[in-house]
């Protein structure tokens, strides 16, 4: 007895000539959350609809809970798929259109309706069977939406960016909420988008996918801390990049600007001489450090603060090179007094300092 | 100019009254035919001898009400008979093309998508005499090669029906294809994820989805094969349909018995028309 | 979707072709044969000329022919003049609140059939009719005046019987004209004219074409209203191929009449498609 509900193995699939899905192999514990982030048109919605029966691979193999699903149409494949526009039935009501996976079953009316009224009071919309489509708002579309697939209580269910058509405050809010509801339903969540901060909040594990292809698979931590990849350097949170020379391996140290030496991690084998990519997060770097900290230190101008409450960042300069750089900016009052002009000392410690 | 912007007293007013007048201008001849109807007189005209209920339910020698009118009658049952078979099968034809022309691929899609439009402008007296000419060489093929005749190949209820099939349906196919362009096909593969089987999607989802459109669509191909007048005159038999009918009693003279179908007539298209506009605004926000 | 295969394909086309193959592309082909065919002194059926010869030498029948094409491109510019003021009044002018109502109003009338609406207005306009009352109960007149069958009463009924096909596009396209472009334009400092020539005609130009082309259409076929309201010399081109048909029974020549009206409105509305730009389908969607 496997411990995953779902395993995808080398799936390949091809439009003419152009590959939407390369090789592509993971696997899904039971009752996880697990997602798939990428940039649009990475061939993310492509994998989704091979594993929902939407379409078939050209290679590979899909197994739901061991069982090869290649050639199971989708109308009898235990997972099922919240739409990207949800695609709740408008000629139908709430009730209706949660009652219809049920109805195909032949399962008895009395039956059904007992559990549509349990998983509307389980997704927080009790009384609401009768309501027309057109009369709810986008949240609780999305919960109808989500209570007519688990109605059917699937093995796996697959989410295409539901989130994507609500506006930010209400996503912020169903972020939550669908984490709460997966935990609470313990049903295995496979789920896709584009925006890594939905990735990040709500998944046990993601796939960060680019060109048809898996970069990295791990925690959502981990994706932050330790990318394996430039992309996901790049694509998982802010970063600042640089074009880097190893001067030397043992420690390991890059150049940048042909002068400006910085302690740095390398995460893939380089070797002295090697160009490489220096990566520094925004949110790594300190102003005005303490004398005897060891950490990379050098001074930069500022150019630029760009107020974003939170996300304040400062835009400067590198000593005086040219070369910008992104800094978090604390707003706890100490950094205030910080104009444009200004020339400040910074530093960063070693290990936050990645190369590839 | 617009609701948005000024505009001067003279012009306002007089926008006001010519729109006037055009609703006047067009109201006016129906409502004469109506009221002339209830006038107790012998001729459909002014002036007005008094209200009666004559012209619908008399008995007698000289004036007949419909209700008594054999003639008018029977082209009425005609005219019904043909106008549910016209509508039936236009629809049926008109919904496959569109779901042929909006689904599925083929080579020489678009010539043939060209030719299914043109029975809507090609005048129907055309139609009518090159479907009359057609069946008639094809009948007397038949009948000289193998010496059978067919029945429906000569003007008849059934001519009726295909010659008016053959442009209504172009009309249903617009319609109907209008509705499904604005088809999301994420919900088709909703419900076969939510288990449904291919025809059970098209039976619960695509067919109610449409509802509207074929309503619609269904009760003008009703009204437009009811009133046909170019195609049909030249394909009927020995039963004529009501336009035609009244069309010779017209141009051979008129009494008020014609008010009173026209009566009836308004006052039941009128309804239909109501009950399909109220219809459509309703399922307009789906 | 992936599982349509050939099978729904042939569901689906095979009743098309049987419909515009047997209702449409044989039967016209069929008119041209036998427009094409004359009857010999021995009853059988020949190749000839000579039912086009007849209708250029016969000077009632082409001069039927031109006269046709002209009043029907005069009732498809009339039935826009009069019709246009109206839809955007509908759209543009009055309270949002009552428009619905009546642009319902306004299309009532033309689901009753042709014939009734033509017969309204003979019972109106004849020497017997409600006109005439009122003109004489007035005192504005002594004798009766016939005001039907003539050339005017003719054209005055094909443009009402039409009126609704060039309403209804003129509506739909003046309503997906954004108000803002006239307001922009208005702000700009162009004056009413300018606006109407600029701005409103250009956008609703499809909904012009396809309008006049069905206005178009309709009238050229048309047979009730000259018929009915038209005076006894003002002969239709359509009433010369039912007299072919019905009264001579000289089928052939009917079929000539019948082609030539036929390339006559493919011609016109091929014409008014390259002047306007558009084509065929998106003028009937």
């Amino acid at each position: 007895m496997s411990e995953y509900d779902l395993e995808v193995e080398n799936l390949v699939r091809d439009f003419a000539a152009f590959r939407a899905v390369d090789h592509v192999n993971f696997k899904v514990e039971k009752g996880s959350f697990f997602s798939i982030l990428g940039p649009s048109g990475c061939g993310k919605t492509t994998l989704l609809r091979m594993i929902a029966g939407f379409l078939e691979p050209n290679a590979g193999d899909i197994r739901i809970r061991n069982e090869s699903v290649l050639g199971v149409p989708p109308n009898l494949r235990p997972v099922n798929l919240i739409f990207q526009h949800l695609s709740l039935f408008p000629m139908m009501d709430v009730k209706e259109n949660i009652s219809f996976g049920l109805k195909r079953r032949k399962i008895p009316q009395s039956t059904i309706d007992k559990q549509v009224d349990s998983i509307l009071e389980r997704v927080g919309l009790p009384e609401y069977g009768q309501k027309k489509i057109n009369q709810l708002s986008g949240g609780q579309k999305q919960r109808v939406a989500i209570a007519r697939a688990l109605v059917l209580e699937p093995s796996i269910l697959l989410l295409d960016e539901p989130l994507g058509a609500l506006d930010l405050k209400l996503r912020e809010q169903m972020k939550i909420e669908l984490k709460k509801l997966q935990q609470q339903v313990g049903t295995t969540f496979v789920y896709i988008t584009h925006d890594q901060s939905e990735a990040l909040v709500m998944s046990d594990q993601v796939a960060v996918m680019d060109k048809g292809a898996f970069e990295q698979i791990d925690t959502p931590k981990n994706l932050y801390a330790h990318p394996k990849t430039g992309f996901v350097a790049n694509f998982i949170g802010e970063n600042n990049s640089f074009d880097a020379t190893v001067s030397s391996s043992d420690p390991f140290r890059v150049k940048i600007n042909s002068d400006m030496e910085f302690n740095a991690r390398a995460m893939t084998g380089l070797s002295t001489g090697a160009e490489c990519q220096l990566y520094i997060r925004p949110e790594s770097i300190v102003i005005n450090p303490l004398q005897n900290e060891p950490m990379n230190k050098f001074s930069v101008t500022v150019k630029n603060v760009l107020f974003d409450g939170a996300n304040t960042k400062l835009l400067a300069t590198i000593g005086d090179t040219g070369q910008e750089i992104m800094a978090a900016l604390p707003q706890d009052k100490r950094f205030d007094h910080i104009q444009p002009g200004e020339r400040l000392n910074v530093g960063v410690y070693d290990d936050a300092c990645t190369c590839f | 100019m617009i609701r948005s912007l000024p505009s001067g007293k003279t012009y306002r007013y007089g926008y006001l009254l010519y729109v006037s007048f055009f609703y006047l201008f067009l109201f006016s001849p129906l409502l004469i035919t109506c009221v002339l109807a209830f006038n107790d007189s012998n001729f459909p005209g002014l002036p007005w001898e008094g209200f009666t209920l004559d012209w619908f339910f008399a008995d007698e020698q000289y004036r007949t009400g419909v209700f008594h009118d054999d003639r008018n009658l029977s082209a009425l049952w005609v005219s019904l008979q043909t106008a549910i078979a016209v509508s039936l099968l236009s629809l049926i034809l008109g919904t496959m093309a569109a779901f042929l022309f909006e689904q599925e691929r083929f080579p020489f899609k678009q010539p043939l998508f060209f030719l299914s439009l043109t029975p809507l402008v090609i005048p129907g007296v055309i139609l009518g005499i090159s479907i009359l000419l057609a069946s008639n060489t094809a009948g007397l093929y038949f009948e000289e090669h193998w010496g059978i005749d067919i029945e429906i190949l000569r003007p008849s209820f059934w001519l009726v029906v295909l010659g008016q099939m053959s442009f209504i349906s172009t009309f249903v196919m617009l319609v109907v294809s209008a509705r499904l362009k604005k088809f999301d096909p994420a919900l088709e593969e909703a419900a076969l994820n939510l288990g449904a089987t291919r025809p059970e999607v098209i039976r619960l989802i695509t067919i109610p989805y449409l509802k509207p459109a074929l309503i619609g669509a269904g009760s003008v191909a009703f009204l437009m094969s009811f009133e046909n007048f170019n195609t049909t005159l030249f394909l009927i038999g020995s039963d004529t349909t009501l336009p035609v009918s009244l069309y010779l009693q017209v141009r051979d003279g008129s009494t008020p018995l014609i008010n009173a179908i026209a009566f009836i007539l308004i006052v039941s298209t009128s309804l239909l028309a109501l009950i399909n506009l109220l219809a459509s605004q309703r399922h307009k926000d789906e | 979707m992936p599982y349509a295969g050939r099978l729904t394909l042939y569901f689906f086309l095979t009743p098309v072709l049987l419909w515009l193959f047997l209702l449409i592309v044989i039967p016209h082909i069929d008119l041209f044969v036998i427009s094409m065919q004359v009857e010999n002194d021995d009853g059988d059926m020949v190749w000839s000329l000579l039912n086009y010869q007849a209708f250029f030498e016969e000077k009632i029948y082409w001069m039927t022919f031109v006269r046709t094409a002209l009043y029907a491109i005069l009732t498809t510019l009339l039935t826009f003049i009069i019709t246009f003021p109206v839809a955007f009044y509908i759209t543009k002018v009055l309270s949002i609140k009552y428009s619905g109502f009546f642009t319902i109003l306004l299309l009532v009338p033309f689901w009753v059939s042709e014939l009734v609406r033509i017969y309204g207005w003979m019972i109106l306009l004849r020497e017997s009719g409600v006109f005439n009352h009122f003109l004489l109960q007035l005192g504005l007149i002594d004798v009766p005046i016939e005001m039907l069958y003539n050339d005017i009463s003719m054209v005055m009924g094909l443009v009402y019987t039409s009126m609704l096909f060039m309403v209804v596009p003129l509506i739909s396209s003046l309503e997906g004209l954004d108000d803002s472009l006239i307001e922009a334009a208005y702000d700009l400092g162009a004056s009413k004219p300018v606006i109407f020539a600029k701005i409103v005609i250009p956008y609703i130009l499809p909904g012009i074409t396809s309008g006049s082309i069905v206005v178009f259409m309709l009238t050229l076929g048309n047979y009730l209203t000259p018929n009915l309201m038209g005076g006894k010399n003002s002969l239709w081109f359509t009433e010369q191929i039912y007299n072919e048909f019905i009264a001579s029974f000289n089928w052939n020549q009917g079929a000539a009449f019948g082609f030539l009206l036929l390339v006559l409105s493919t011609f016109i509305i091929w014409l008014g498609l390259k002047l306007t730009r558009q084509n065929l389908s998106r003028a009937l969607s």
